[in-house]
């Protein structure tokens, strides 16, 4: 129920708290208006009626940012049971007043029909502003005009594309390669899921050959390698296309470590660990209790490794990994019970959008890691940088959106599936005790959580259209794209002229060639149409054009020693 | 050591008391002092020969033709005991002890005398007693002589392997003659089918082509171009009864040789079943395409085309994948030619992980760099092109021999397949024709001593491990090959450390018009070689003679890449967990079609539609009443996981 600082709350002023951005702590009031913060300062002059909150020193935070979602999905039929209602009320509970959530088309369904229908069921629901992902679950060229459209028009700049799922949402190399290249031209965000399919369906087959059927053999045939192979390949892939990456969801240390090696070479690559992989391991993907063990199961799984999350924490206090998201998506055990006699049908997914903030506090705050700035970073403002939403979002400001968390650092709660607000009947933090939690959280000018009371509206969420290009990401990539351009040059000589030996093209000559089943063509280029030119090269000024007495002398036909030219 | 003895070629023509490389007589037991180099090396010269011509076949070596001949490997002068004199070198004294000198002898005894022998594991002072090709004695002495070290084996050599029509400059009798003269007296040629071509019947046409022309002693490695069901008889066929254990599948060249990742998990599954060692082309094929489209669409067309086309990132991703592959199947990798330094420290961590991988640089990527791809010269620029290509980075070689010296890399071939300049030119206005290929089988031995040794990486030792022993390990060769021992095979060089010479294409052996290492000095050669116990080079000559080169067939599970293999597959046998049958509620999911989500109406792709991997739950194999790990326990009827039917609960207090 509404209390009374609710109705007035349009007007509100902060006092005597500590700010803390990503940069710099400082103590100054806030005065917020018309859901924007209006003025920073000591002593602030503020209109009458307004609403004071006393911090009374305690941080003022710009309120998380919750970059990786999955509210209302759509499994075969069913839907999960967070929807975006339900989600972003979690997602507030939690200090979260942002959420993005990803767009799933079907493979061969319109990326923009999705979208819309998003938008559609967040409007309605949402109790915070949100943006959203869209997946690209297949490719072609109309996919490639809708995904212009979606940057152009609708405000998406981040696409995910799935290196596992083989036979459905799985990309080849070529198609990511294209897709890359595409997005790093219109400056978005390439996205990946990334594990090898091809791999996992191998493996996937050979665990229920040996009769393993429960949830471990989720962890089983999707061992980590598979997730640290496929952030290399994605890795390799971005960087031959000079675009950049963000690998959603890392579970495990091999896989963290990739992005770490590859930030260290000069990638321009974020890596987004998940509440559930900074604060869980999978080992109970062996628990003798079904419903438990399923409940964990989520893509890439959990690391077996309990020393995961400390070193998920630790890089990601350095700096190594860049955001942090919750990959919230919630089945309840029926719906788990789905894969009961075969966990390759286990809907995937596991919670964390109400955990999400508090948990990091707690295992890499107080544990020393990580400083309350650091903290910001990671839970909102680097996100808003990638989403290019910055300083609007994940920064205390003048002019930004009035979305922000009073953090209590001493208070401690145990996390049970009671008492979150999730809909689902299973938390995998379940017992857990955590210090740090929201004391006050303000979400578009409004005080929806305050003395453990959250009044949330259903609707009342807006969508934050996401700009292309964003500074955090691109401005590297510009740089790059001036550099590689002047690697890539052709040597400017003279024409070969020596003998040439015959051959066939058609590799009809061979001994025996003609059992060919494959139709497919030899990768055979049409040397008419070949490029080369002297008068074509980049920037042939420099250069004189074809140095007259430049030949190469072979006498024709005959054999010759042409090594004293060089 | 019954596996050691399976593997020989011709068992009938081993001495009979031969159980392994040293071990003789009664007195193996017996303990030398820390001195004493060679268990058995004192009996072994009481030996009487005439014992184990028992039961030996002896057409190849009628005794009445056979000589003795003292090559004597002291410091000093060379002399000839027929009159025959060298004054010039010194080094290696040859001396027949018949007197009489054999042109063409199909057999010699041969002594040599007052060499250092260093085989990968200890150098000692030795002589060696040859017979028959065999070495019938290691015996110690005090002489301060020169190295006398196992023969070279280049694990990979293309002397056949033909490119649109046209076969390479050095065939089998150049290229062994080129591999002869640096020292190398076994090459492993690979056998490469055009795609759909039998497997088998190109076996049959690249041994009946060395058979005929080879010098030296040859075996094969057959790559795999495509990946079914005939392809697997075909394998299985060459390796239960033709002798090969090791093949090559491709991860480049899309559309013609390049195999999946389902495909290659199922080569591997394969291949580690029959025991042999993969060997993969690591290069990400995919992506190459795209590069290359991207590459002559920007109007680069030259020999520099090739390189930025084939960026080394794209060779280390490949190998992470190779090698993240061999893992899931617990099979053994080897990966060719390793070119840049990041493939080489992916391999390095992957064997610090633990993972059964071997790396095999290549002459030219530890001695040469690609930064002559830019060369202005353009038959000289595509004299480089090979793939992986050489790495523009000129600090790759030095790493490379870094790694090799310190064990991340194991083996050295050379990748020898030399094609014309007229041949290379094929592809002189489009670099992705330019057939691919470099020299190096003569030179490798020596740039390696010179590159690594003599920089003082390496020591002796390794030098041989790295050239020949552990290529002979890995391809289940040893100790035949790549170690000096009795009954080892008489492939000896004898190794001047100090000879300097200056490569260049006018003395080179092989046919081609380019030696990519051109006008660079080489320390380190072989002075006298010794193939199936015959002299054939000495002092810059040789002798090699054509047709003698035999085929050496190799057993599968060679234990060098296999003994961990195996015990690994025992831990790690995996165990489902036995559990209570789920018996709560179950949301119904619509059989079929199994998406019916909000818009499947603008579906374009009749093939995208295809369902997730669903399984057929009533074939899933989940079942209480099969043979259990607890069927010694009891079953609890009490337990249930309690959720009333459709209702949501907290089950949380049953974890």
């Amino acid at each position: 129920m509404p209390g009374p600082g609710y109705l007035n709350s349009d007007r509100l002023l902060i006092k005597g708290g500590r700010i803390v951005n990503d940069d710099q702590s400082f103590h100054a009031d806030i005065y917020m208006e018309d859901g924007l913060i209006k003025q920073i300062g000591d002593n602030l002059i503020v209109p009458g009626g307004v609403k004071t909150i006393e911090a009374n020193g305690k941080m003022v935070i710009p309120g998380g940012i919750d970059i990786h979602t999955h509210f209302q999905m759509p499994y075969r039929g069913t839907t999960t049971v967070d929807d975006f209602a339900q989600g972003s009320k979690a997602a507030l509970a939690g200090g979260t007043t942002m959420i993005v959530d990803h767009v799933i088309p079907d493979p061969g369904c319109s990326l923009m029909a999705a979208y819309d229908q998003w938008r559609q069921w967040a409007d309605e629901k949402s109790c915070c502003d949100y943006s959203l992902h869209v997946d690209i679950t297949h490719w072609n060229d109309s996919v490639k005009q809708e995904v212009e459209n979606l940057i152009k028009e609708k405000g998406v700049n981040s696409f995910q594309v799935y290196m596992a799922y083989k036979d459905y949402y799985q990309m080849s190399n070529s198609e990511l390669y294209d897709i890359f290249t595409f997005l790093a031209e219109r400056g978005g965000i390439a996205e990946v899921h990334a594990e090898n399919g091809e791999i996992i369906a191998e493996e996937q087959t050979r665990m229920l050959q040996m009769g393993i059927t429960g949830p471990e053999g989720h962890v089983l045939s999707r061992p980590e390698e598979l997730e640290a192979e496929a952030v290399f390949r994605a890795i390799t892939i971005a960087s031959q296309t000079n675009c950049p990456l963000y690998v959603t969801r890392v579970m495990s240390k091999s896989a963290a470590d990739i992005i770490s090696q590859a930030r260290k070479k000069g990638h321009v690559v974020f890596g987004e660990p998940i509440t559930a992989s900074l604060g869980t391991d999978g080992t109970h993907y062996w628990s003798k209790n079904w419903a438990k063990a399923a409940s964990f199961v989520t893509s890439p799984p959990l690391s077996p490794d309990p020393t995961t999350p400390d070193y998920l924490n630790t890089l990601l206090s350095s700096g190594d990994l860049s955001v942090t998201g919750s990959a919230h998506c919630t089945f309840s055990v029926a719906q788990k019970a789905i894969g009961k006699d075969d966990f390759t049908q286990i809907p995937e997914g596991v919670n964390g959008v109400e955990e999400r903030m508090t948990l990091i506090w707690d295992k890499a705050v107080t544990t020393g890691k990580m400083d309350e700035n650091m903290f910001v970073a990671v839970t909102s403002t680097n996100a808003a940088k990638i989403l290019n939403l910055y300083p609007r979002k994940g920064r205390i400001a003048v002019g930004s959106d009035a979305d922000l968390v009073i953090w209590d650092t001493d208070s401690i709660r145990t996390i049970t599936a009671k008492t979150h607000n999730s809909a689902t009947e299973y938390n995998v933090f379940e017992g857990m005790e955590l210090r740090g939690a929201p004391q006050v959280v303000i979400c578009q000018g409004k005080i929806v959580l305050e003395d453990g009371n959250l009044h949330v509206t259903s609707g009342v969420g807006r969508f934050i259209p996401c700009s292309p290009f964003p500074d955090f990401a691109y401005k590297r990539i510009k740089r790059n794209n001036i550099v590689n351009l002047a690697v890539l040059r052709a040597v400017p000589r003279g024409m070969y002229d020596g003998p040439v030996s015959e051959f066939s093209m058609s590799r009809g000559g061979t001994p025996s060639a003609s059992a060919r089943n494959s139709p497919t063509k030899q990768p055979v280029r049409n040397l008419h149409q070949s490029a080369f030119s002297l008068a074509g090269p980049p920037t042939p000024d420099d250069i004189p054009i074809r140095p007259a007495g430049r030949r190469i002398v072979v006498p024709p036909g005959g054999r010759s020693n042409i090594t004293t030219l060089s | 050591m019954s596996d050691c003895r399976r593997q020989w070629n011709r068992e009938d023509e081993l001495p009979v008391y031969l159980a392994g490389p040293i071990n003789t007589g009664p007195n193996q037991k017996k303990t030398y002092g820390m001195f004493s180099s060679v268990e058995g090396a004192f009996e072994s010269k009481t030996i009487d020969f005439d014992n184990y011509a028992v039961g030996r076949k002896g057409s190849r070596t009628p005794r009445s033709g056979s000589r003795e001949r003292v090559l004597d490997a002291r410091e000093g002068s060379l002399t000839n005991s027929t009159g025959e004199t060298d004054d010039a070198h010194p080094g290696v004294e040859v001396r027949y002890s018949s007197g009489k000198e054999i042109p063409n002898g199909e057999s010699e005894r041969l002594l040599i005398k007052g060499g250092r022998v260093v085989n990968d594991d200890q150098s000692l002072y030795a002589d060696v007693y040859i017979e028959d090709g065999l070495i019938k004695q290691v015996g110690e002495n005090l002489a301060n002589g020169r190295m006398v070290i196992p023969g070279g084996i280049d694990v990979n050599t293309c002397l056949m392997k033909h490119y649109l029509g046209t076969q390479p400059a050095d065939d089998f009798l150049q290229g062994t003659k080129a591999a002869l003269a640096g020292g190398t007296t076994m090459i492993i040629d690979h056998v490469t089918p055009a795609p759909g071509e039998s497997l088998l019947e190109a076996f049959e046409c690249w041994q009946e082509a060395a058979d005929k022309k080879a010098c030296c002693d040859y075996s094969l490695h057959v790559d795999i171009p495509q990946w079914n069901e005939i392809v697997k008889d075909e394998l299985e066929l060459l390796v239960q009864e033709k002798g090969i254990n090791s093949f090559q599948v491709y991860m480049a060249y899309k559309d013609t040789y390049q195999m999946s990742d389902s495909q290659l998990y199922e080569a591997f599954s394969f291949l580690k079943q029959l025991g042999a060692v993969v060997l993969v082309h690591a290069e990400n094929g995919d992506l190459i395409a795209q590069e290359q489209r991207k590459i002559l669409g920007m109007g680069i067309t030259g020999p520099e085309g090739h390189p930025l086309s084939r960026p080394e990132e794209l060779e280390a991703e490949a190998v992470f994948r190779a090698i993240t592959l061999g893992n899931r199947v617990n099979c053994p990798v080897y990966i060719t030619k390793v070119m840049s330094k990041s493939a080489a420290d992916t391999i390095a961590q992957a064997r610090r992980k633990g993972s059964v991988v071997f790396g095999e640089p290549i002459t030219a990527s530890l001695v040469t760099d690609g930064s002559h791809y830019w060369s202005r010269n353009w038959a000289k620029a595509a004299a480089y092109v090979t793939s992986p290509p050489l790495s523009p980075d000129p600090t790759t070689p030095d790493h490379l021999n870094t790694l090799l010296a310190c064990g991340d890399l194991q083996v050295v071939g050379s990748a020898h397949c030399a094609y014309s300049t007229s041949q290379k030119a094929i592809g002189k206005d489009d670099f992705t024709l330019i057939p691919e290929g470099t020299n190096g089988v003569e030179e490798r031995m020596g740039f390696v001593w010179d590159k690594a040794v003599a920089m003082g990486k390496m020591d002796e030792n390794q030098f041989v491990a790295v050239t020949s022993t552990n290529a002979a390990k890995i391809f289940n060769l040893y100790p035949r090959k790549g170690r000096i021992a009795v009954g080892s095979d008489a492939d000896i060089v004898i190794w001047d450390p100090y000879s300097v010479k200056t490569i260049t294409a006018k003395l080179q052996q092989s046919a081609s018009e380019y030696n990519i290492f051109e006008g660079l000095e080489c320390r380190g050669g072989p002075v006298l070689v010794l193939s199936q116990g015959r002299v054939v080079y000495e002092e810059g000559k040789l002798q090699a003679q054509q047709g003698t080169g035999r085929f050496i067939p190799r057993k599968h599970f060679p234990d060098y890449a296999y003994q961990r293999v195996k015990f690994r597959n025992q831990v790690k046998k995996q165990q489902g967990v036995t559990r209570g049958l789920y018996d709560g509620p179950v949301y119904d999911v619509v059989p079929t079609p199994k998406y019916i989500t909000p818009a499947p109406s603008a579906k374009t792709s009749p093939i995208s539609h295809q369902p997730p991997p669903i399984r057929n739950l009533h074939q899933s194999n989940f079942s209480l009443s099969g043979a259990q790990l607890d069927d010694n326990i009891p079953r609890r009827s009490g337990h249930r996981i309690v959720a009333p039917p459709g209702g949501r609960s907290n089950i949380t207090s049953l974890g």
